[in-house]
């Protein structure tokens, strides 16, 4: 009831307030913008949207991301409203997750919101249905492990653009040491650098992400994403509590 | 109503408040008087649950805050001294808001809306957005926040601060009005306040009580001033040269 209550207050800030508007808009904007020009939409001839659409994701997401929920714990330390939740008879975490919530309904929206894309590539050809549905899912998960890791960080800090530049960083840091051109580079210093690749694909968001583009989400992935999430939710709450110890 | 027994808060090396006792009965008004520093937020903010306590026990109408703090917190009206609130929603959307995490809804949740703005007359900011609001509004939204579920306990930390010298006529009107039937503990800087609105006054000074009564006997025990007693009880943060 509370984490409900919490969620209808949040969803409709990001909706009184400019943000979702700007994320829904810029993320589509630059998304589409990718996948016409680096991404060679029309040159690729192929009836999909992993090559050319989702595989830049990432990268606009572990910037776009952070922007939405960087306010989240931020704010309520900045303006001392976290006093007011602090002594409403309710539970820590569900103010969390309902926050939390929130954040992903906007990301959801905003995903939901290329759906031309989807359009296009059916009008070009015969596209896989499960193979778009599973890049979307990839997308989703991404921005779920993004937004509670921006939630975490957003809990130490009173200050939103703290929030936003180390968010920004370890989501950067995330996704790059998945990537696979920075992979192949370190793979070039050696065999005894084998180890040191076989970690960065695990922990790498990109490698687990580039899996669902092509229609393999595996449970590797899924536990090691939901693995983050709730880490970074949990560590939200004792976070916030134990700053009042 | 409110009974703390043996209070303690430590930042560090540091005791905030140190082994602090007190009592509110219903129909009481506890004055909480002290130099800035002096712990007076702190209690308050361990007395509605914000902050855990390194040692002692609160309890709240016989609830324990320590033990059982969900429901001790049900029987708290809670105003924070800087009166936070959230600058995007409306006066009434804010309070509904509030009102909904207090477990109010449907029809109770209306009532308590409506009766909240009247007692601190915000019928002509309702609409408004809180982030447009002067001072003495958003002081008194607080306020008004904290009297939704009609609750027990008051607990009130500044709740004149930066009002006109009318709207803390009218505050302080409430008050008195809200301690016949409820026990409210409220801190103030303003020592007129004590006189016009309390029943008992503590000062707390570096994290202890140095002076305890009514009005009038702590009067008798600055010889006839309340100024006065405040001095010769509390320390100065810079000594006169």
């Amino acid at each position: 009831m509370n984490m409900l209550t919490i969620f209808k207050r949040e969803l409709t800030s990001y909706f009184t307030q400019p943000t979702a508007y700007a994320i829904v808009i810029v993320f589509g904007f630059l998304s589409s913008l990718l996948a016409f020009t680096l991404g060679q939409f029309w040159n690729v001839a192929d009836a999909s949207l992993n090559g050319s659409f989702f595989v830049y994701h990432p990268l606009l997401l572990m910037i776009l991301v952070p922007a939405v929920s960087m306010r989240q714990w931020a704010d309520e330390h900045y303006t001392g409203t976290i006093e007011l939740l602090g002594t409403f008879p309710i539970k820590l975490r569900s103010a969390i997750i309902g926050k939390f919530l929130a954040s992903a309904v906007v990301w959801a929206l905003a995903l939901a919101l290329t759906f031309p894309m989807i359009l296009t590539v059916n009008y070009l050809g015969n596209p896989d249905p499960w193979t778009i549905f599973s890049g979307y899912l990839g997308s989703f998960l991404v921005c779920l492990t993004f937004l509670a890791i921006t939630t975490l960080v957003s809990s130490f800090t009173r200050d939103q653009v703290v929030a936003l530049i180390v968010s920004v960083a370890i989501c950067c840091l995330l996704t790059m040491i998945g990537w696979e051109p920075v992979i192949n580079e370190v793979r070039r210093t050696g065999p005894e650098a084998k180890g040191a690749v076989e970690l960065m694909t695990r922990i790498g968001i990109f490698s687990h992400f580039f899996d669902a583009t092509l229609g393999r989400i595996s449970y590797a992935s899924l536990i090691y994403l939901g693995g983050v999430i709730s880490v970074c939710l949990f560590g939200t709450n004792l976070a916030l509590k134990s700053q009042r110890a | 109503m409110i009974e703390v027994t043996g209070l303690t808060k430590r930042f560090g090396p540091k005791a905030a408040v140190d082994d602090l006792s007190f009592s509110v009965k219903k129909g009481e008004v506890l004055g909480f008087l002290g130099p800035n520093g002096a712990g007076k937020s702190t209690t308050m903010r361990m007395v509605t649950g914000f902050l855990p306590a390194t040692a002692g026990e609160i309890s709240i109408c016989d609830i324990s805050m320590i033990k059982n703090p969900e429901e001790a917190k049900r029987k708290i009206g809670y105003l924070p001294e800087s009166a936070p609130l959230y600058n995007d929603m409306s006066v009434q959307g804010f309070l509904k808001f509030c009102a909904s995490m207090r477990g109010l809804a449907g029809s109770k949740r209306r009532e308590a809306v409506a009766r909240s703005i009247e007692t601190c007359f915000l019928e002509s900011v309702a609409r408004q957005s809180i982030g447009t609001l002067s001072k003495g509004y958003r002081h008194r939204t607080c306020l008004a926040q904290s009297l939704l579920h009609d609750p027990e306990v008051l607990v009130l930390d500044e709740p004149t601060d930066g009002l006109d010298p009318n709207q803390k006529l009218e505050v302080r009107k409430l008050i008195k009005n809200l301690g016949k039937e409820k026990a409210i503990l409220f801190s103030t800087h303003i020592l007129e306040e004590v006189t016009a609105a309390c029943t008992r006054a503590v000062i707390v000074d570096q994290g202890i009580i140095v002076a305890d009564g009514t009005p009038k006997e702590l009067e008798a025990q600055g010889g006839g001033s309340l100024y006065d007693l405040f001095h010769k009880v509390t320390t100065f943060e810079t000594p006169a040269a």
